[in-house]
């Protein structure tokens, strides 16, 4: 059974003007548990096809099924509603919000959902703690290191319960220590709890640690390698 | 509660653009309510000088007195109707009056003055004329000598112990006439009055007169702030309306309320061009923010975070600034406003002396009532409340993908 599934999918930029098409009938099966990189070069489209998994673009053509869900068509408010329920997301630039600590970064997710403050409280200890940073949960962001404030995104895209993480170049304002700290993290939390990562990324560590990688290129996909 | 957390916390991120918002607002609101109080302060203090200190806040006629306010248009002394109206909530004094004009004569000269026949005791009580005597003595209750204005005395060169004689047509048209001596020189606020005013007893002037026991007006004073309608509206039942006629001062003096109306639109022109100064100064303020944190709402969308949960944030954030500048304003401004309540302001040379010739005192005390506060700290907050509307449309507007894009 797909987690996600990608039919024909087309994204033309400027329709009306000078037409770009981004995505040229995209086709993509994603299983509950994978460990997923889209790779590809710049333009190629892998951001776009993030944004159209994501809800945060849609599809000029075909159809986006997320957990026998069809979003295609979802208004902006349902899709924001879709996202708080069903999708993590890791930033390049971390984006997590400066005036609050990690721990209420975390919580705040959970905030947003109406958990009780104890669960809240309870699950973002915990995250922090797996993703190593029990000792920084009131440290605000400017406190912490780049890799550090990954991993607190890390786990505020986990704190919901989401049914799949999506993660946007999460390595490329990363040195070497923390992307392969970041990706033992991800690694170790999809092979436990079966959590289904799906990266766009240049990095070279992260495709080599991926157990799925898909290669995009002028927007249309060039090869699906499971390893 | 997290949303006020946030709210509060964001306020701090960009701490200098927080402090010039709060301090525009501050001072905004500074400025208006010192104007204003002092503003309405003066108006206070000029109604209370020619209000309170003669007319009174409402005054009771024979009907019709005031269109023609002539002594066959007097009316019979009751002082059960007195008693009544003393007794009336609100009321602090009541005091009879006879009005009428004479010509006075002394030497060779003549010249019209206006006649007051008061209660010696009931009307010191009520405008203290005792303590506007700048020579010779205060009257007595059955006095017959004569108080005359500091003007009157001045340009026919009388003083005290001086003999003057009074002509007039009296009661339904009888002659009167009499001869009376200085007994003291008082100086009112109103220089129209203290050119032509003589105070006599009210037995004196009745007799002057023929009126026998009638006089012109019950004249009203009432506790401070209190509302002359509602007063007018409690004693009216105790008055017969076929014979009795109850005014207010806006109505005896419309002219005052006419002088008070002019100068304050010109206040509130000073005020709204306060208001926009700082609208716009709030205006630049919400520009930068939403500027400023366009890629921060376009991440919180993108977590799932609601478009109103943001808006409820943000305007968390507005109204918080404006509520710390507002409030700030407001305490800022007491100590000034009592400081000048205490010591008021005393204008001198040109404006004094316009001030004095209508009969006003020539000074600028603050008013404390607080609803000046109350109303220009609610209208500073319903202009940034109002201005707030535009962060609630950028968000509403803003597309998730195109705002997080740095």
């Amino acid at each position: 059974m797909s987690l996600i599934q990608v039919t024909n999918v087309h994204r033309v930029y400027n329709e009306t003007d000078i037409p770009v098409s981004a995505l040229k009938g995209v086709n993509l099966s994603i299983k509950e548990g994978e460990f997923t990189a889209i790779v590809g070069p710049s333009g190629s489209g892998k951001t776009t096809l993030l944004n159209i998994i994501g809800g945060l673009d849609s599809a000029t053509d075909g159809s986006l099924e997320v957990a026998e869900k069809n979003i295609t068509h979802l208004g902006t408010n349902e899709l924001i509603d879709f996202r708080l329920n069903n999708i993590g997301f890791v930033f390049q630039a971390y984006n997590l919000i400066p005036v609050l600590t990690a721990k209420e970064n975390v919580e705040f997710i959970m905030l947003l959902q109406g958990w009780e403050k104890n669960k809240r409280e309870q699950r973002a200890m915990q995250l922090l703690e797996e993703v190593g940073l029990k000792e920084k949960v009131n440290s605000k962001p400017a406190q912490l290191s780049g890799g550090q404030q990954q991993r607190v995104a890390v786990a505020r895209a986990l704190a919901s319960h989401p049914k799949f993480v999506l993660a946007d170049e999460p390595t490329a304002n990363l040195d070497s220590a923390s992307t392969n700290n970041l990706l033992d993290i991800m690694v170790e939390l999809n092979q436990r709890e079966q959590i289904t990562f799906v990266f766009s990324t240049h990095d070279q560590r992260v495709i080599d640690r991926a157990r799925r990688v898909i290669t995009l290129e002028d927007g249309q996909i060039k090869s699906d390698i499971h390893k | 509660m997290i949303y006020l957390r946030l709210a509060w916390k964001n306020i701090w991120r960009n701490k200098r653009r927080s402090f010039i918002t709060i301090a525009s607002i501050l001072f905004a609101v500074f400025f208006a309510v010192f104007m204003r109080s002092m503003q309405l302060g003066m108006y206070a203090k000029m109604i209370n000088s020619v209000v309170g200190s003669y007319y009174g806040y409402i005054q009771i006629h024979s009907k019709g007195y005031w269109e023609e306010q002539s002594l066959d248009n007097t009316f019979e002394r009751s002082i059960n109707l007195e008693k009544e109206i003393k007794s009336t909530k609100e009321v602090v004094s009541c005091v009879p009056r006879l009005e009428g004009f004479a010509l006075l004569s002394f030497d060779e000269q003549v010249r019209g003055v206006s006649l007051t026949g008061i209660d010696p005791n009931e009307e010191n009580n009520f405008s203290s004329l005792k303590n506007k005597i700048i020579k010779g003595n205060y009257l007595i209750q059955e006095d017959k000598g004569v108080l005359i204005g500091e003007g009157i005395a001045e340009q026919l060169k009388l003083k005290c112990g001086d003999s003057i004689a009074l002509i007039s047509q009296g009661y339904h048209a009888v002659s009167a006439g009499g001869k009376y001596t200085i007994k003291g020189i008082v100086k009112l606020n109103s220089s129209r009055m203290n050119n032509s005013t003589i105070f006599m007893t009210l037995g004196s002037l009745q007799e002057f007169y023929g009126t026998g026991n009638r006089i012109s007006a019950l004249a009203i004073n009432l506790k401070e702030g209190s509302n002359a309608a509602n007063v007018m509206a409690a004693i009216n039942p105790k008055l017969n309306v076929q014979e009795y006629e109850i005014m207010d001062w806006t109505e005896m003096l419309p002219e005052l309320v006419q002088i008070i109306k002019a100068d304050s639109s010109g206040g509130e022109i000073m005020v709204f061009i306060l208001y926009m100064v700082i609208s716009f100064g709030i205006f630049g303020t919400i520009l930068m923010m939403i500027a400023e944190r366009r890629y921060e709402f376009g991440i919180l969308l993108s977590i799932g975070m609601s478009r109103l949960r943001i808006i409820t944030v943000v305007l968390l954030e507005s109204i918080m600034i404006a509520l710390l500048g507002v409030g700030g304003g407001i305490l800022f401004s007491r100590p000034f406003l009592y400081y000048f309540n205490a010591n008021p302001i005393t204008l001198t040379g040109k404006a004094a002396d316009t001030l004095r010739k209508f009969g006003f005192e020539p000074e600028m005390p603050t008013l404390l009532d607080f609803s000046i506060p109350l109303t220009h700290g609610s209208a500073v907050m319903m202009i940034s409340l109002c201005l707030s509307l535009y962060s609630v449309f950028s968000i509403l507007k803003l597309k998730p993908l195109e705002a997080s894009k740095r």
